[in-house]
């Protein structure tokens, strides 16, 4: 097992490699090159400005020199400073933001885990079923709905008309002056709609993946076994059926790492969640470039984590992957 | 008779998906927005771009069906044009995605070797990054107007496209037939794009059509944000956004687009499933 982890990660080192390219291409295939984009685009880049990103680039130096510097850079995570008016490095800014977007996308993995792999096993083992029919509509209807309409939706239904959910921000005003519990029922109250929404367009994929898993599972001869022991059915089900469909889903849950990500750039600017995806928001709006280049390598970076770990999750739970 | 087959097949087909009365549906939809986004002024006769103060934020009434902006422009007339751009933008990005995909499958699938390894290699890290940072990271650097916006969805949706394509070339090119064309004296680019390319449409012709719904909803969440299509231009997304601003005051600003927006999709996705099904009976209910 160990072994495979130690070749797994391995395998990730070219594919860093690439990240780092395709970035570094981006930047320097647009047009004017780094420092073209960064003074024009930029009102607040002065003269002094543009000698420093001269040197930070140092685009005196040929091409495959640049790329080595920037590779180096990279590995360490220096991205440089922000445009923006505090001129922080992006690196600090990132890591205070990654966590609150990383505990919304967590929390509506459990949500999409908990009520989605449910309706679809549900929907399996009761196929054809008015349930059945019901929840595939309820699919399509999911896969169509744009996100941020629905966000305005229950903005307008549970914050504006109803009043019981805020909509914006991640604490109340008055958060401080709260007692331990009115803290977290606080927090929790503002977490309601962004991580329903984050969720949301997972719910629909998973639980149609989870129910074409646990019908080709159902067909399979071990469960005909199953039942013609006379074990019952709700054996057959759990014990049996869902245990073999399951596992697929954990390499689906890692690949949607970047759906997630991209998605929390939607839910993030329209709550005003102060998270990874605001902060490239952000950066897109003001032509933050450093920042723009350091999120989305250290988006492919979590993209890059949520393969492995679906991979390594995956041989944990199936003893076939490890021996191969 | 090579003619008369391929005729038949084209009419089972169209039997099958005609069949499937949720495919039909969808296709009905499909074909409502058509018509729309090609008579605009047919479905209403106010001008989509005329500023009136003094109807700042109407609700639905008779003269307006849908209510007001934020600048006393009708609701209905916005998103009737704003039919055709998001059309446009989703069929033009498909077109881009699609070409790129082809291409690259087509290539990574028939030579195989060093240049499939490097090709899929780049397939992989361009998946690694979401795509969505992609789109935006690339709009960054770009202005963002309506032509930028099909360009970048296109350039950053071919991967999947890519891999169908180059799965379908690795199993077609040992086929039979591929033979035969060879030891007849074809060249590569005339098995390619005669025989190999013909015979892996179909799928493509399904992810082409699920695309189309997921490029107009990337241009909306694009033009929701503001960074896609610019207003006056009116799309689907921006209509949104004025919904956003006014949530307090104005709800058929926030509605009505989005129904739109989720009744387009949903046609393209349930077309899209029959095609599948119509093409290949055996991937049904996936």
């Amino acid at each position: 097992m160990l072994r495979y982890i130690v070749r797994r990660v391995l395998l990730m080192v070219p594919m860093l490699v690439g990240i780092s390219l395709i970035s570094f291409l981006v930047i320097n295939m647009a047009p004017g090159g780094p420092i073209g984009i960064a003074a024009d685009l930029n009102p607040k880049a002065t003269a002094e400005y543009r000698e420093r990103l001269k040197a930070y680039y140092g685009l005196d130096q040929p091409l495959h020199v640049r790329y080595g510097r920037w590779l180096g850079r990279m590995i360490t995570l220096d991205f440089g400073d922000s445009f923006s008016p505090d001129g922080r490095q992006v690196s600090e800014k990132i890591k205070e933001r990654i966590p609150v977007t990383l505990a919304i996308n967590l929390l509506s993995m459990a949500l999409i885990f908990f009520i989605a792999i449910p309706i679809g096993i549900y929907s399996a083992v009761r196929k054809d079923s008015w349930f059945d029919r019901i929840s595939t509509v309820a699919v399509f209807t999911g896969f169509a709905v744009p996100t941020f309409w629905l966000a305005l939706l229950l903005m307008i239904l549970f914050g504006v008309k109803l009043g019981w959910l805020p909509i914006s921000g991640l604490v109340s005003l008055e958060h401080a002056s709260l007692g331990a519990a009115g803290k977290i029922w606080d927090r929790a109250r503002h977490l309601i709609l962004p991580v329903l929404l984050a969720g949301f367009g997972g719910l629909a994929g998973f639980s149609r993946y989870m129910r074409s898993n646990m019908l080709e599972v159902i067909r399979q001869d071990y469960i005909a076994t199953a039942k013609a022991k006379g074990l019952p059915e709700r054996k057959v089900v759990f014990r049996h059926a869902m245990r073999n469909a399951l596992l697929p889903v954990i390499t689906i849950l890692g690949l949607s790492v970047p759906d997630l990500l991209g998605g929390s750039v939607i839910f993030e600017t329209i709550f005003a969640i102060p998270g990874m995806g605001q902060l490239f928001y952000q950066g897109v709006m003001s032509r933050d470039y450093p920042l723009i280049m350091g999120i989305l390598v250290i988006g492919a970076f979590l993209t890059l984590i949520g393969n492995l770990l679906a991979d390594v999750g995956y041989a944990l739970a199936d003893p076939r992957i490890r021996t191969e | 008779m090579a003619k008369g087959r391929e005729h038949s097949i084209l009419l089972d087909f169209l039997r099958r998906l005609v069949r499937n009365r949720l495919a039909v549906a969808g296709g009905a939809v499909v074909l409502f927005f058509f018509v729309l986004s090609a008579f605009p002024h047919v479905f209403s006769r106010h001008d989509p771009n005329r500023i009136d103060v003094l109807k700042v934020l109407q609700p639905p009434s008779a003269d307006h069906p849908l209510g007001t902006d934020e600048l006393g422009r009708d609701v209905l007339a916005r998103m009737v044009h704003g039919a055709r751009i998001s059309l446009k933008v989703g069929f033009v990005a498909v077109g881009i995605a699609t070409a790129i995909g082809l291409l690259v499958g087509l290539v990574s699938g028939f030579y195989g070797g060093w240049i499939d390894a490097v090709l899929m290699r780049f397939v992989d890290i361009m998946l690694c990054f979401p795509t969505f940072f992609l789109i935006l990271a690339v709009i960054a650097f770009l202005e963002p107007s309506i032509y930028n916006i099909m360009l970048v969805i296109g350039v950053t949706g071919w991967m999947g496209v890519s891999r169908l394509v180059r799965a379908e070339t690795l199993s077609l090119k040992e086929r039979d037939f591929v033979a035969a064309a060879r030891a007849q004296g074809a060249g590569n680019a005339r098995i390619i794009f005669r025989h190999i390319l013909p015979n892996a449409l179909a799928p493509v012709l399904v992810s082409a059509t699920l695309g189309v719904a997921g490029a107009i909803l990337t241009e909306s969440a694009l033009s929701f944000l503001g960074i896609g299509v610019q207003p006056p231009t009116p799309s689907w997304g921006n209509i949104l956004t004025a919904g956003k601003d006014n949530i307090e005051f104005a709800w058929w600003l926030s509605v009505y687009p989005g129904l739109a927006i989720l009744f387009t999709v949903l046609g393209y996705n349930l077309l899209g499933e029959g095609i599948r099904d119509a093409v290949d009976p055996r991937l049904r209910g996936r």
